[in-house]
């Protein structure tokens, strides 16, 4: 993000903001209502939960932290984290599978 | 000797030190946060079926404090805004209001841990458990506002709506009814120590409550002790309520998470 914007491109981003914040607050609502639908299914209700979720951390990073319009060396750092964060889930549900080598060489030991 | 590229940036990154430094830093904060979220998962999808609490949490708390650190966030971004337009008394104003904020954040977060701290699961002698807030204790009796557990019932809710559906009464207790395991009664809160649900909430939010404290300690501190920077070099101290505001950013973005996952679901 340029340091040096005119006070009217910085007024336009100010409007961008109270758009994101409205959008927010509607998002949390929207998450809020969506936990009382009497939804059986459990892979539905986190589903929602997570997409609406996804959405609102998507605004707060895209515009409250300006990812969208980013230099090109916080992407790579961003790159690198999401790698090594995605790694981290991947082996937790990788061991939750029974047939996973970390399982089978438990019970082997 | 001077730093070089502490207020303006460098040529090839387009980047100052400290917005380098606090990506960095918010690359390990993500990767903090990502080991607890795995544990979370590993512990939910492990738990055997209709082990994993619902419905423990006040929903209405908790979307109260998400609102209030969503206002927080749009003040610090509109302080910033402030300053880069000049506009030093609207800066002063937004981020008092961010401090505010963070302050209304923790006295809510700390009311929802003390009604925890209140709330008890009592097993009584003849196999029932009981599950409520405590009214009264004396020697004789024990004074709970709750409901009694069904075991074969609560396996079946698999919802937070479907236990915010159980009707609550005042349900009193003789001392001699309850449970003796070990020497110990068998009456303990819903703190961390409770189950694995409760210790992983206390984990995370908790976590996350030290976050809020470290980041308005930080804000509080250029807004207040190190305004003075301002007068001899504005623009780096523009900078500074960048960085500081993008470590609060993070800091709404993990609540934004928690709460869906924690109190939600």
């Amino acid at each position: 993000m340029s340091d040096h914007s005119s006070p009217e491109e910085i007024k336009k981003e100010v409007t961008r903001y109270i758009a994101v914040f409205v959008a927010l607050i509607v998002g949390t609502i929207i998450t809020v209502a969506a936990s009382y639908l009497h939804i059986n299914s459990v892979a539905e209700t986190v589903a929602i939960a997570l997409f609406i979720a996804s959405i609102k951390g998507f605004l707060v990073a895209g515009y409250f932290m300006h990812l969208i319009s980013e230099k090109k060396m916080i992407y790579g750092i961003l790159i690198a984290t999401v790698f090594f964060a995605a790694g981290l889930m991947f082996l937790t549900i990788w061991s939750m599978q029974s047939d996973s080598l970390i399982h089978t060489s438990l019970i082997h030991n | 000797m001077e730093i070089p590229y502490n207020s303006t940036a460098r040529p090839d990154t387009g980047l100052y030190n400290a917005k380098l430094g606090i990506w960095l830093f918010l690359a390990s904060e993500v990767m903090l946060f990502g080991a607890l979220f795995s544990s979370y998962i590993l512990l939910r999808v492990g738990a055997e079926p209709g082990a994993w609490p619902h419905g423990l949490l006040n929903v209405k708390m908790g979307m109260i404090n998400t609102i209030v650190l969503i206002v927080s966030s749009i003040t610090v971004v509109m302080a910033w805004a402030s300053l880069r337009m000049k506009n030093w008394s609207n800066y002063k104003k937004y981020q008092a209001v961010t401090l505010i904020c963070s302050l209304l954040f923790l006295c809510i977060k700390s009311l929802e841990y003390r009604d925890k701290f209140n709330h008890y699961e009592i097993q009584l002698t003849d196999g029932r458990v009981a599950d409520g807030h405590l009214l009264e204790q004396d020697a004789d009796k024990v004074v709970l506002h709750g409901h009694y557990i069904n075991k074969e019932e609560a396996a079946k809710v698999t919802h937070a709506w479907q236990e915010r559906e159980v009707k609550e009464e005042e349900i009193s207790i003789k001392q001699s009814e309850i449970k003796v395991d070990n020497g110990r009664k068998c009456m303990e809160n819903y703190g961390p120590w409770h189950n694995t649900y409760m210790a992983i909430y206390f984990t995370l939010t908790g976590l996350h409550a030290l976050h809020v404290i470290g980041g308005a300690l930080v804000i509080g501190f250029i807004w207040g002790p190190g305004a003075s920077m301002w007068k001899t070099d504005p623009e780096r101290y523009t900078n500074r309520v960048e960085v500081s505001g993008l470590f609060w950013h993070f800091v709404d973005l993990v609540w934004i998470v928690l709460f869906p996952v924690l109190y939600l679901l």
